[in-house]
């Protein structure tokens, strides 16, 4: 039971084969049977999702449809839930209640999902194993002592593992695509201002964008739906038409251009990852697609530019954490400065100092032009590159990432080598483009995802493609061995 | 370049520990090296991306949202608070 989609959890709902509360008691059930191994939740809200489950019941039976009445999700932990905790992973958060929602919060409750709990991350988003998580670290569900990606992590092993239907999680350079392929779910980042921001806690306001890690790009298109839209609570969020995704899964995909990057195939990539992406190609192109060689030249200064931008608005968007207006405090202070200082070094861990010291000082006098300024001329290349690149194709296709999931502790003393790792996600962040990991594969044993970068608020055919894929393989449908 | 850990603890009122004192700097110093190779691309004549969809002055009616955000004083959430305010070390 708690194996199922939300396309086959409503249409079972709908049909009166299922209760929303045998529902949830069955995803309570799995969480009670694997939690202890895969450690995906910060906290569970238990009540809270079975009085959810019985009103939907009563709504159910009354004859209302919303498109996810019923269904059990689970929250990433900076996604604003009133009333309850949103620690964002960090000591500097840990006790502190959200006072009201985030958009995306209230467009579930509408839509009236099941709030089963809140995932695990990386601190302040910021990371790419979920080892830098305040609470515990998160394990990978199809190996036990490999990392499930980050910082999404958590809401990535609780889908894997099916902990939950379908999660939410946000994805500043890769941190919804990452886990995403780690785990072996889908995992879809719209365009930059599809979905409100609104009571996402901030960690890089330029690049930050939720969306849904689910089973099937199915699951992902009826989420999209629910959360994407303008939001006046949120000036960056697009004013532009929300289409029905779910209507891009009836499209073909024949005749459509599927470019390949050149520079994304060479270097450091792992053989096996490089060969279930080529095989995902070659499956698309058996269904109809026309692949052409495309060029993304500015590929290499990704990491450097992302690394500059993305650390540069942290370190601002943090300074907000001082003691004084929520959180934690400090007990040791003599003046407000020594209070700052130290509730700041008492509730942040190593990586988060790490990014703030990095972000001051590429925008500290005598350094902002040669660090920020030219960190944001490159972002213009590399958007340029995109644009250029999907002028000669309608959808990009890549690795989401050079290997497969890593073990515990691997990378922790290397930061460069795990920011090297987000080298084929963080430029969807950079241009604003939608951007889509499905399973495609296996290396190792361990699944392998299949990127898919399309244009600004195209993707509906991010979906199409998706979807098509899915329909013809049968990587998404494998369970994790727990 | 020269990366000044103490002055940069300064800055982002960070108390760093004297471990991660040596441990940050001699990370930055790789990771600033690593940084270092947009120096390398010619931008003379290319613009800052300021906004990624080139959204600029979004405005709305000027009135104010009658629904309140919070189900109650947020104050009362903060770390230490006296009579509605929040309450920080002695500044003067």
């Amino acid at each position: 039971m708690h194996r199922t989609t939300i396309t086959q959890a409503r249409e079972l709902l709908r049909q009166k084969k299922l209760s929303s509360v045998q529902l949830t008691e069955a995803v309570f059930a799995r969480i009670d049977q694997v939690e202890d191994r895969v450690q995906a939740f910060v906290h569970l809200m238990r009540e809270k999702a079975l009085q959810q489950a019985k009103d939907a019941d009563v709504r159910i039976a009354a004859g209302e449809e919303a498109p996810l009445l019923g269904i059990p999700i689970a929250l990433k932990d900076l996604i604003c839930t009133q009333g309850s905790r949103t620690t964002c992973s960090s000591k500097i958060l840990d006790q502190f209640v959200s006072p009201y929602n985030a958009t995306v919060t209230e467009k579930l409750n509408q839509a009236g999902a099941v709030i089963v709990g809140k995932t695990n991350m990386d601190e302040f988003a910021m990371g790419s194993s979920n080892e830098n998580s305040h609470h515990h670290p998160t394990m990978n569900p199809w190996s036990l002592d490999r990392v499930p990606g980050g910082s999404s992590g958590g809401s990535s092993a609780a889908v894997s593992a099916h902990e939950c239907v379908a999660a939410l999680g946000s994805d500043t350079g890769g941190s919804i695509r990452q886990p995403a392929s780690f785990c072996g779910v889908t995992g879809l980042k719209p365009t930059y201002g599809r979905v409100s921001r609104f009571g996402l806690v901030a960690f890089a306001s330029s690049l930050d964008q939720i969306g849904p890690l689910t089973k099937t790009v199915a699951d992902a298109a009826t989420l999209l739906n629910v959360i994407g839209g303008k939001d006046p609570r949120d000036s960056t969020s697009a004013d532009v038409a929300l289409p029905d995704f779910t209507q891009a899964l009836q499209k073909d995909v024949k005749g459509m251009k599927l470019g390949i990057p050149k520079e994304y195939f060479t270097g450091g990539i792992n053989p096996a990852v490089e060969k279930a992406v080529q095989e995902s190609i070659r499956t698309l192109e058996s269904l109809g697609m026309q692949t052409v060689e495309v060029s993304l030249p500015h590929l290499d200064y990704a990491v450097a530019t992302y690394y500059i931008i993305a650390c540069a608005e942290a370190s601002t968007n943090l300074s907000r954490y001082d003691g004084v207006k929520y959180g934690y405090r400090t007990e040791k202070s003599d003046s407000l400065v020594s209070m700052y200082e130290n509730t700041r070094e008492e509730g942040f861990g190593e990586e988060v100092k790490r990014r703030i010291i990095l972000g001051t000082f590429v925008l500290s006098t005598g350094y902002y032009d040669a660090y920020y300024l030219k960190a944001q001329k490159v972002r213009t290349l590399i958007k340029q590159d995109f644009e250029n690149a999907l002028t000669q194709c309608d959808v990009i296709a890549s690795p989401v990432t050079p290997y497969p999931a890593f073990k515990l502790g691997e990378k922790l003393d290397d930061p460069l080598q795990m920011y090297l790792a987000d080298i084929y996600t963080i430029s969807a962040n950079l241009a604003g483009i939608p951007a889509m990991s499905i399973p495609c594969g296996f290396a190792e044993g361990l699944p392998v995802g299949l990127q898919l970068m399309g244009k600004h608020f195209d993707e509906a055919r991010l979906i199409t493609v998706g979807h098509q894929f899915q329909k013809a393989t049968d990587f998404h449908t494998k369970e994790a061995p727990l | 370049m020269s990366f000044d850990i103490e002055h940069m603890a300064v800055l982002a009122r960070l108390k760093l520990t004297p471990d991660e004192k040596v441990r940050i700097s001699g990370q930055m110093g790789t990771i600033i090296e690593y940084i270092e190779k947009l120096s390398k691309l010619n931008t003379d004549d290319v613009e800052p991306t300021a906004h990624v969809l080139g959204i600029n002055n979004v405005f709305r009616e000027d009135e104010p949202d009658t629904k309140p955000l919070a189900d109650h004083n947020p104050i009362a959430d903060s770390p230490a608070h006296n009579k509605g305010h929040y309450e920080v070390p002695q500044i003067i």
